[in-house]
């Protein structure tokens, strides 16, 4: 306690200053730009509605990120269950108040924006997780008691996503936190037993899904089966990108996007209009900015001094990267379509909310990474 | 120290994790980069390909027809500008509001609502469909000023056929309509030019020319989005017309020939005896073709279909008929040429009381009183029957029948024109063996000497049959279609050159004949009958003297003909019945063929009027005016025809 008191104390602001991971910022700002550009040509390039928008919160939440860098990396850490439950209960008040659209129940009317708390919850739950692994002697975790409690923590919310319904988010609050109980060194052979356990039960899992979400699995071994009602996002996806070719059809001249044949090109299918527009040299250079910032956020993880923020680095750059490969793994037809934003180019308040915050406790790791959290 | 080793242990576990995950992930990223490979580098132009096709839709636009005009460039099948409406589909919501409103604007009937319902099944939802195809300037204008209130209308200006003399010409021109299965699996142009609403020949030289008619549609390619709007416009290949068509129709002589048939049923055929071009092809009662062009509606069919004088039917070329006496001059002709008679063979005619006998049976002259004793050329002239019962008696069925069939009875005269155009029939013992399993009996022959009997011959082939004879006996082929590459004076140099040739051995037997050749043995023989032609018009006693022409510009040459339609009983023949007085089917069809100017003859004509009665009486006095006409015209087509060839 008094340690990690005294080890605050000799961060000065000029130091902290100095300490800020410059180049994390780069990367964030540049993707920031790309997302800029793209959702401007989703509009055939006018200055409205969404665009404007897009812009006002992707500079509004830079600025929280920037901002809320500054928190003390220790402040995340004992507050990390109050952020989940805070994220829990935000869940709950979807079921009561939450508003609908299309047909699925998922945000919650804030005036401003509507905020989606499942959002929230992919860095909730990155964030107490750390904190629960932090504690934990390497002996321990696999102790049935250590094991059952993030189960728990983690079927909890995801049941909540599940019911809106909302099987995209769902899948990558979940696969966030599998990727930290991983990290933290639960034994391979859980791992293991529950994907067998998984496939095992599978038929099951499928009778239970929405009818929509049946067919677009469905639809994903073989989108011919239905071209013109569930097959055809993943057709129109696929002609945008594969006629942008090598170099794209230029800004502001893809067909697909602006002769209206590319459903959704706002939100999930951003990475197609922008893969149209700039072919595959584009594409290839878009997933070089995201690797560079995984990379960038494994090597901050690396410099931590405490297992939470390393633990938390290192899992919030393996959701980073579950998040940017379900959504282009399911626009270019490897994956079904199952509703996952890009992270930062998506037109979308609290999925930018989220990396924001995500990418300030990264920075926090980063400025105060000599630091020892505890409680 | 125990916490120490732990989180040494950890670190090193998370360390080993995340190369294991980080290892993943980089397999992943090789997974989609190897994906964007195949979708954008080796597969790019199936995708570009499916990207086009979803982008640009075609509309072809209908190719517009070409015009048909007579000889004198006078219009006859026109393009008119018209009125239409469509309802575009993909922009219309509510399609029953929409066409609820047009239907209180431009006022369609309940039929035609159910034909639109009818067609909106069978088009897909971005297409158009057609609301009214021609609609008065008045609903038009009134369509225009309510325009923003129907979603998804569109006024056209769009082009149809149009037939300025209507009744006029619908035997020659037909008319046209909207293609049919039929007509597409038909016609390869057809099929290759189609678009919804094409209009295609039904019938007449619309029908057989559609070929050159019709034209090439054109392409309109527009930039669409997802819903099948139109963006805008890409390119346009414009649709091509087709090539213009003339005739050798006189306007002029074939108004004034309709004309002539009005109130009547039956058919008036022109034609220049040297080129073989048809001037005119008049059959009566006629109707008028515009009505087809956007349907015929049920109440006028069933006039026209109802009508017991037939005006579908195009007699000039379909309609069969006994020749009557208008055969005589080929009888007598056939006779002399060969060598069965000479002209001055008499024979006694000696009325009613003493007819012809054969074998008991008894056969009439048609002249009560009887004519006396008859040379051959006071036979034609007066049209004695008794005299040709004794020629075709000699003479014999079979030789009529060649020299018949040569100078053009028996088969079709245009051929490829007109699908109904009929054969008719030239008897012969062999033709009723084969046919009707029967020995030919003399009597027969005896009744076709004055074309009654088996003969059956449409009038256009009277025409051509005149037509031949009247140019000295040589070979034409008949044309209704304008050849630019026909060069007249060449036939003229050619049917002069043909005249001094040497006469082969076998010429009357059945052969070819090659175009401009001699259908004669000797010449002699034409003259002689040429010359009773001239008799029965231009002296006393010729049965068609109350209709020459005393000018001598205009003298003609013709014979008459009376068809039976009913055998004559001996009843009928004691009551000797005024035409008037008999019933309408049973009266006799009245016939005429003739040629002018007689000096230099140049055209042929018949004249048929069914159940006209006479041919003199009936069928001549129309030949007078016709004839008039076709000499006044002359001067104007000589000249026009040189201009042709100047262009």
């Amino acid at each position: 306690m008094i340690s990690s008191t005294l080890n605050s104390l000799n961060y000065s602001f000029f130091d902290k200053l100095k300490s800020v991971d410059y180049f994390l910022i780069l990367l964030v700002f540049l993707i920031g730009a790309v997302s800029v550009f793209s959702i401007y040509s989703t509009e055939s390039g006018e200055f409205s509605f969404y665009t404007k928008n897009h812009l006002i919160r992707l500079v509004a939440f830079f600025l929280l990120f920037l901002a809320l860098s500054f928190v003390r990396v220790s402040t995340w850490y004992r507050q990390a269950y109050i952020f989940y439950l805070f994220g829990l209960l935000l869940l709950l008040l979807v079921i009561f108040f939450g508003v609908s659209a299309s047909g699925s129940k998922r945000w919650i009317n804030l005036f401003v924006f509507n905020l989606q708390p499942s959002e929230l919850m992919k860095i909730a739950i990155i964030v107490s997780f750390a904190r629960y692994y932090h504690r934990i002697q390497s002996a321990d975790i696999e102790s049935y008691k250590y094991l059952l409690q993030p189960i728990i923590l983690l079927l909890i919310p995801c049941y909540l996503v599940i019911k809106q319904p909302d099987l995209g988010t769902a899948i990558l609050i979940a696969g966030s936190g599998i990727a930290i109980i991983w990290l933290a060194g639960l034994n391979i052979k859980y791992f293991i037993y529950s994907g067998l356990i998984a496939l095992v039960s599978l038929p099951f899992l499928i009778s239970i899904l929405k009818p929509y979400q049946k067919s677009r699995i469905l639809t994903f071994f073989n989108p011919e089966r239905d071209p013109l009602g569930a097959g055809y996002q993943i057709i129109q996806s696929k002609i945008a990108i594969g006629s942008g070719g090598m170099y794209g059809k230029g800004f502001l001249k893809g067909t697909q996007s602006y002769l209206e044949f590319l459903p959704e090109k706002h939100t999930d299918f951003i990475f197609t209009l922008f893969s149209e527009e700039f072919g595959f040299l584009g594409s290839i250079l878009l997933i070089f900015l995201y690797a560079l910032l995984i990379f960038r956020i494994i090597k901050i993880g690396f410099s931590c001094r405490s297992f939470f923020a390393k633990l938390y680095c290192f899992g919030f750059s393996s959701a980073l990267f579950l998040y940017v490969f379900v959504n282009i793994a399911m626009v270019v037809g490897l994956l079904p379509i199952v509703g996952a934003p890009l992270p930062i180019m998506s037109y979308g308040g609290s999925s930018m909310l989220s990396i924001m915050i995500g990418l300030s406790i990264v920075m926090s790791c980063k400025i105060y990474s000599k630091e020892i959290v505890s409680n | 120290m125990i916490k120490r080793t732990s989180n040494l242990d950890k670190n090193k576990t998370i360390n080993r994790r995340l190369f294991i995950l980080g290892s993943a992930k980089v397999g992943l990223l090789g997974l989609i980069t190897s994906r964007l490979y195949n979708l954008q580098i080796s597969e790019k132009t199936k995708y570009e390909t499916l990207s086009d096709n979803n982008r640009f839709r075609e509309w072809k636009t209908p190719p517009k027809r070409g015009v048909i005009t007579d000889f004198y460039n006078n219009i006859i099948a026109d393009n008119k500008r018209v009125y239409q409406v469509y309802l575009s589909l993909d922009e219309t919501k509510d399609f029953n509001s929409s066409i609820f409103k047009l239907k209180n604007i431009i006022g369609l009937t309940n039929d035609e609502l159910s034909k639109i319902y009818e067609k909106k099944q069978k088009i897909k939802p971005w297409d158009s469909i057609l609301v009214s195809e021609n609609l008065s300037w008045e609903k038009f204008s009134k369509l225009n000023l309510y325009l923003h209130e129907i979603e998804g209308a569109k006024p056209v200006l769009s082009t149809s056929r149009y037939y300025p003399y209507s009744n006029d010409l619908v035997h020659i021109i037909g008319y046209v309509g909207e293609a049919s299965a039929d007509d597409i699996t038909k016609n390869k142009k057809i099929e290759e030019n189609f678009v919804p609403g094409l209009k295609v020949g039904k019938i007449g030289i619309e029908n057989s020319t559609d070929q050159i008619l019709i034209g090439n549609y054109g392409i309109k390619r527009f930039e669409v989005n997802s819903s099948g709007k139109k963006i805008r416009e890409i390119s346009y290949k414009k649709e091509t017309q087709g090539e213009n068509l003339r005739t050798t129709i006189d306007i002029e002589v074939q108004r004034l020939a309709q004309k002539l048939l009005d109130n009547k049923a039956g058919s008036i055929c022109a034609m220049d005896i040297f080129s073989g071009e048809i001037i005119a092809l008049a059959s009566s009662p006629t109707y008028d073709p515009n009505k087809f062009t956007y349907g015929i509606n049920k109440k006028d069919w069933n006039e026209i279909k109802n009508n017991k004088l037939k005006p579908l039917v195009n007699k000039s070329i379909a309609g069969l008929y006994s020749p009557g006496s208008t055969i005589k001059p080929l009888v007598a002709l056939a006779a002399l040429e060969y060598g069965i008679i000479n002209p001055k063979l008499k024979v006694k005619c000696k009325g009613h009381d003493h007819p012809y006998e054969l074998y008991g049976q008894k056969y009439h002259c048609w002249k009560k009183d009887g004519h006396g004793i008859m040379s051959l050329r006071n036979a034609i002239k007066q049209s004695c029957d008794i005299y040709f019962y004794e020629v075709a008696r000699l003479l014999g069925v079979d030789r009529l029948s060649i020299i018949a069939k040569r100078y053009g009875l028996g088969s079709k005269v245009l051929e490829n024109i007109f699908p109904e155009e009929k054969k008719g029939l030239v008897p012969s013992a062999k033709w009723k063996k084969q046919v009707l399993e029967q020995s030919w009996y003399l009597g027969e022959t005896v009744i076709t000497g004055i074309g009654q009997g088996y003969i059956q011959t449409t009038p256009l082939q009277l025409c051509f049959m005149t037509a031949q004879l009247a140019n000295g006996g040589f070979k034409i082929k008949p044309n209704i279609i304008y050849n630019n590459n026909f060069n007249y004076d060449e036939i003229l140099l050619k049917i002069q050159s043909e005249k001094n040739k040497p006469i082969e051995e076998n010429v009357l037997q059945e052969r070819n004949i090659n175009l401009y050749e001699k259908l004669y043995k000797n010449p002699k023989n034409i003259k002689i009958v040429l010359d009773a032609m001239y008799g029965s018009t231009n002296e006393q006693f010729g049965t068609s003297f109350k209709s020459r022409h005393k000018d001598k510009k205009y003298t003609y040459a013709g014979k008459t003909g009376t068809s039976q339609v009913k055998r004559i009983t001996e009843k009928d023949r004691e009551l000797d019945l005024d035409t008037s007085e008999i019933e309408y089917k049973n009266r006799d069809h009245a016939l005429f063929v003739a040629f002018a100017p007689y000096n230099k003859p140049k055209y042929a004509i018949s004249v048929l009027v069914e159940h006209g009665g006479s041919g003199s009486k009936a069928a001549a006095p129309l030949a007078n005016k016709l004839i008039k006409k076709i000499i006044d015209r002359d001067k104007d087509r000589e000249i026009n025809r040189k201009e042709l060839k100047n262009i």
